[in-house]
């Protein structure tokens, strides 16, 4: 194909996220009518949600989801500070997530010691 | 605290972006960028409008000048200290006579800060002498600038003004990035004077609304939430109370335009306004039931309309001293590639989402 950029991760293929239905129309679309609904206002506010999103992004390191959530933030009405504590949030999980399993390390190291 | 101004307007710099013709060069895909969107006026057509007409006039905006104690990095009026236009009394009268039509029910001043006209107060006080409804598009810091203005929170609600003010944030980092630095704090102040005469209070009678429009190339999320976050955030922090929120996009003209160009978001922000155009804002579009009067007494659509200096397209009537509603309720209205900021997402007007 002429003009394809190569590499993983090109900045426009996030606009082609939609047309995933075009191998799987059925499912593709249970997808994104299950997003869309997900991401409304309910107990938790979409600026909330997409707070949340915009951790979850940073933890599972997608950098579709970086871009994507920064300007829903934005739009939404969030600020640089909330944004960078939702970011420290999933710092912190990350961190914690992987300080938590040195309870394991512990308790073997123990059994095994005298 | 005096305001640290961003810039100069684009006219003072004799910027190229100072020039209208330019600005619609640019928006057409002929000047500085070779990128071209679908052509508004054929999206309307798609969307079953053959040409876009007016309904009825019935809200008569005016520009009463281009002076401002503020120069603002996103100003579609290329607004500053530096400008000099000031609509003259002789036109402000001719304008009084129309705005008697009984199908004119509001008056929407703006600006520029239209308080900083000599014959601001003479305006107002003879629009509600004639029953009409009165919005002041006021930019808060005024009524801090100077003595002279201390009062006008008083002068408002003596006549009942509809005080509708920007306020891009109810933090001092966003709000001094676009506006300034000491706007956040000085709108606060102003905020505290006007609440303190009843405006935005519960029962007063006065209206205090204010205007949202994000401070950056992206476009705004939905209106009533944000305006139950910014109800929420400024009584929380600084005891401030309000009435509406109006959620406005900025329009990719003037000093927008500018930082569009220069953060090089331009093609995303224009691409984002196309994606996001909805047929169903046609309908309510701010064009349809206003007249924009600029500082000179021509007339226009809008007021973007007026900064690009398209005017009405009716021939006869283009100027406050030709004025004939019939002919203006008849005409056609003039399109170009900017009014795709007034169809994104949930529209919008002066008065904010228009679906």
């Amino acid at each position: 194909m002429k003009n394809k950029k190569e590499g993983y991760y090109q900045p426009e293929d996030l606009k082609k996220f939609g047309k995933i239905t075009e191998f799987q129309e059925e499912l593709g679309k249970k997808f994104f009518d299950y997003y869309g609904a997900v991401f409304k206002d309910g107990a938790l506010t979409a600026r909330e949600k997409a707070l949340i999103a915009l951790a979850v992004a940073h933890s599972e390191q997608c950098p579709y989801c970086i871009d994507a959530y920064s300007s829903d933030c934005l739009a939404k009405g969030a600020d640089e500070e909330q944004m960078m504590e939702a970011v420290h949030v999933a710092a912190a999980m990350k961190a914690g997530v992987a300080l938590v399993h040195a309870t394991q390390m512990m308790g073997h190291v123990k059994k095994l010691t005298m | 605290m005096a305001i640290k101004q961003k810039t100069k307007s684009l006219k003072a710099r004799q910027d190229k972006l100072s020039d209208t013709f330019f600005q619609l060069n640019v928006l057409n895909g002929k000047e500085l960028k070779d990128t071209t969107f679908p052509k508004f006026s054929d999206q309307i057509k798609q969307a079953g409008f053959t040409s876009l007409k007016p309904s009825q006039i019935s809200i008569f905006q005016l520009n009463i000048g281009k002076l401002c104690n503020q120069t603002c990095s996103h100003c579609h009026v290329d607004a500053g200290p530096d400008r000099t236009e000031n609509m003259t009394r002789e036109l402000l009268e001719k304008c009084v006579e129309i705005i008697a039509h009984p199908s004119i029910t509001t008056v929407d001043i703006t600006g520029g800060a239209p308080e900083m006209n000599p014959n601001f107060r003479w305006f107002v006080e003879a629009c509600t002498a004639l029953g009409k409804k009165v919005i002041n598009r006021c930019n808060l810091t005024i009524i801090r600038a100077n003595k002279k203005y201390h009062d006008l929170p008083d002068f408002f609600a003596k006549h009942q003004v509809n005080v509708v003010s920007s306020l891009p944030y109810f933090s001092k980092r966003r709000t001094d990035a676009q506006r300034g630095d000491g706007v956040f704090e000085d709108s606060i102040k102003a905020l505290e004077m006007l609440n303190a005469v009843g405006y935005g209070k519960e029962g007063s009678g006065l209206q205090l609304d204010l205007v949202y429009n994000p401070t950056g190339a992206f476009l705004p999320g939905d209106q009533l939430s944000l305006e139950k976050e910014f109800k929420s955030q400024l009584k929380r922090r600084y005891n401030i109370d309000f009435n509406s929120l109006y959620v406005i996009t900025n329009i990719p003209i003037s000093r927008f335009l500018e930082y569009l160009l220069a953060s090089e978001n331009y093609e995303m922000y224009m691409d984002s306004l196309v994606q996001a155009f909805n047929p169903s804002t046609v309908e309510n579009l701010m064009c349809r039931n206003t007249i924009s009067v600029g500082w000179d007494g021509y007339l226009y659509d809008c007021d973007f309309n007026q900064m690009l200096d398209l005017k009405v397209a009716a021939p006869k009537s283009q100027h406050i001293n030709d004025f004939d509603m019939d002919l203006l309720n008849k005409r056609s209205i003039v399109l170009n590639q900017h009014c795709y900021g007034c169809t994104a997402g949930s529209g919008s007007s002066c008065g904010g989402e228009i679906t």
